[in-house]
């Protein structure tokens, strides 16, 4: 018999006997859809963790010199916490030794941040994030205006009293009103308005839409580093990922030198990128997965035990059946293929519907918590190629039985 | 009684279906049926209970038998080894010039597809299935392609008179048209022998008498039946009555033409 015609005589089996092959697929269609819904999950946010969060607060083909890393995702222990601590800061003398090694294509820009209490005349006060910066921050970040314009080189040198605010400052202090040319105290300093920010999103239920940027020698440095002469970091972004880790080598010799650090010793600032904020996270997303696939792959044992089990009553139901079919002419393989081909069907169909509701849970689970969810394409091949196998091992036992009743015995039976 | 001698020492040695060389020559070609001191011992509870001891029988090619007999006398046994269902423990069976005695289990399932039409007591349609699904059944196994197959279902439910009932399932059939059925399902494939068992056990008289006509049509088409029952009105139908009494042929009323011409060896 070919195969097609075993799964349409599979499947018109299944259709007379929904009630039960609903209960027999059930084990699968549970495991399978925790599978795609923990995955989906897990892969929703990792995807979420590498290009929001992370790829937000740093931007592609950049690192960051600090002190410290800044994107703590995962322990830090409190032996790391207070060796960063011990480490000498970073400071602007250190800016020219650095930016004077890096080629042509380079963009870098000097950044210092804090959160200063922001004002108007006529506002409730509101705690934003300030920045001192250059404007090849807004090169780096590819952060363009929305209104307004970004600070001129000369106010960049001058270190005027000029600001451009993220979206969620803008709607706070100037809901009604064109805030350009507007003042806006920054930690009681009288900066103007210059120009509003594209909105950044958020992410986690956290905004990226609260800042204000200011030229990095403006006034608003004296919040931003209280002691004198410390800067935060200094942004330097690559053209391409490769020129990022020979600049990064570039950048590491000299602040091991202006450190004066010994072949041996440890490197006492650290060079940050997003796959290094993400190390942390890549491991627990490890055992993430791993647990995505362990606990399902239980409910797969027991989805499987239940088909083999229907199918080892099937195969006493319809003993007759398979008497007839036998002194028809069914050979021992075509007993066989029909009730492995009914098993594999489906535990496939129980896949399938797994498939679905697994989706649709992960999309539940990512609309009421701030958890993302994307179904991954590899967990989808994984499920049906599973529940193909179970039905297979689930199958074989049965079907074995099955193909090798005696014919004279089984039209005997009731 | 050389047979059930020859029976006891194989199942000393335990050993089956050997049969001298000496009486394996195939029939002449107009016997359908030969068989040549077939056995069939089983155990049952600790006992070994020996259902045939030794049967000889020929039928030829149209030829329409019933076989006879009281419950226990080997008739369903012996039916079971012509429909190759069963092997005989000893002993020749040749179906259609082939020695089937002999033949692996996917062989013998080749030889039932290919040679046997079986008619059963009650009827044994796949009652999920409509009355054609039925009847296509062994041109699934036979390998015949969907079109071909539907096709060939059909005609033979016409020939049964059941052409508006084909896509009826089972339950919504009476047991004459159920019988139908299953009689088209065993022509379908046109095998050598038709071969019922007790066909009309579960119908009343006037339908049983119904499918006994259909057997006579048929057999007047030269299609050779195999019948196996305990009522003898309905082996009066038949040309010619086998009794089996203790697993023997205790008479064989086809008359001496067949006797004095069989190739077997009779006791």
């Amino acid at each position: 018999m070919p195969l097609y015609e075993a799964v349409l005589l599979a499947l018109q089996t299944i259709r007379t006997q929904k009630l039960k092959s609903f209960f027999t697929m059930l084990g699968v269609c549970i495991g399978v859809t925790f599978l795609i819904a923990v995955v989906a999950i897990v892969e929703g946010m990792s995807r979420y963790m590498e290009d929001d969060l992370v790829g937000k607060l740093l931007a592609v083909n950049t690192f960051e010199v600090r002190q410290r890393p800044n994107v703590n995702i995962g322990n830090t222990t409190r032996a790391m916490w207070e060796e960063y601590m011990r480490r000498p800061r970073l400071m602007d003398a250190d800016v020219p030794a650095i930016t004077a090694t890096l080629g042509q294509g380079i963009v870098w820009a000097p950044m210092s941040q804090d959160n200063a209490t922001a004002t108007t005349v006529s506002g409730r006060p509101k705690s934003v994030n300030i920045y001192n910066t250059t404007r090849n921050y807004f090169e780096i970040k590819k952060m363009g205006v929305t209104a307004g314009r970004i600070f001129t080189p000369q106010e960049d040198a001058m270190g005027s009293l000029v600001v451009v605010i993220g979206k969620d400052v803008k709607d706070h202090f100037f809901p009604n009103v064109d805030p350009i040319g507007k003042e806006l105290r920054l930690g009681n300093l009288p900066y103007t308005v210059i120009g509003i920010a594209e909105s950044q999103g958020s992410a986690l239920g956290m905004s990226f839409d609260k800042f204000a940027i200011a030229p990095y020698t403006s006034p608003l440095r004296r919040l931003t580093n209280k002691q004198k002469g410390v800067i935060d970091a200094v942004m330097v972004k690559s053209p391409n990922e490769q020129v990022m880790n020979a600049t990064m080598e570039d950048v590491r010799e000299v602040m091991r030198a202006i450190r004066k650090l010994r072949p041996g010793q440890q490197d006492n600032f650290v060079l940050e990128t997003s796959a290094s904020a993400l190390t942390f996270f890549a491991k627990i997303k490890q055992y993430l997965v791993l647990a995505g696939v362990v606990l399902p792959a239980i409910g797969l044992i027991v989805g499987a035990i239940v088909i083999m089990n229907i199918m080892l009553v099937a195969v006493a139901e319809r003993t007759r059946e398979i008497g007839v079919r036998k002194s028809l002419g069914a050979r021992r393989r075509d007993i066989m293929a029909q009730f492995l081909v009914e098993s594999t069907t489906l535990s496939i169909f129980g896949a399938a519907i797994g498939v679905g509701l697994g989706a649709v849970l992960a999309k539940i689970i990512s609309s009421v918590t701030p958890l993302p969810a994307a179904i991954a394409l590899w967990s989808v091949i994984l499920a049906v190629v599973v529940g193909a196998g179970v039905g297979i091992i689930a199958g074989v036992y049965p079907a074995s039985r099955a193909s090798r009743l005696d014919p004279v015995v089984a039209l005997r039976s009731e | 009684m050389s047979a059930s001698q020859a029976s006891e020492s194989l199942t000393e040695t335990g050993e089956r279906r050997v049969v001298s060389s000496a009486q394996a020559t195939a029939p002449d070609k107009d016997w359908i049926i030969v068989t040549r001191g077939i056995t069939r011992q089983y155990e049952m509870g600790g006992e070994i209970v020996r259902a045939l001891r030794g049967v000889d029988l020929a039928v030829r090619r149209n030829e329409y038998v019933a076989i006879m007999g009281p419950s226990g006398s080997g008739k369903s046994t012996l039916m079971n080894l012509i429909g190759c269902l069963d092997t005989p423990s000893s002993g020749e069976y040749w179906l259609n010039g082939q020695q089937v005695s002999k033949m692996s289990d996917d062989a013998l399932a080749h030889v039932r597809n290919k040679e046997i039409g079986f008619v059963f007591q009650t009827f044994n349609l796949l009652p999920r299935a409509t009355a054609l699904q039925n009847v296509e059944l062994p041109l699934v196994y036979a390998g015949v392609s969907s079109g071909d197959r539907k096709k060939r279902a059909a005609q033979a439910l016409d020939r049964v008179q059941l052409s508006e009932r084909m896509l009826h399932k089972p339950n919504e059939l009476s047991g004459g048209q159920r019988q139908r059925v299953a009689i088209a399902r065993a022509l379908v494939n046109e095998p050598s022998i038709l071969l019922a068992d007790e066909p009309t056990g579960n119908l009343d008289s006037q339908t049983s008498e119904e499918i006994m006509r259909v057997f006579e049509s048929l057999a007047e088409q030269g299609q050779t039946v195999i019948m196996v029952t305990h009522e003898s009105d309905i082996a009066a139908h038949a040309r010619r009555v086998v009794v089996l009494r203790d697993g023997v042929i205790a008479s064989d009323d086809s008359g001496d033409v067949f006797r004095a011409t069989r190739p077997g060896q009779g006791h």
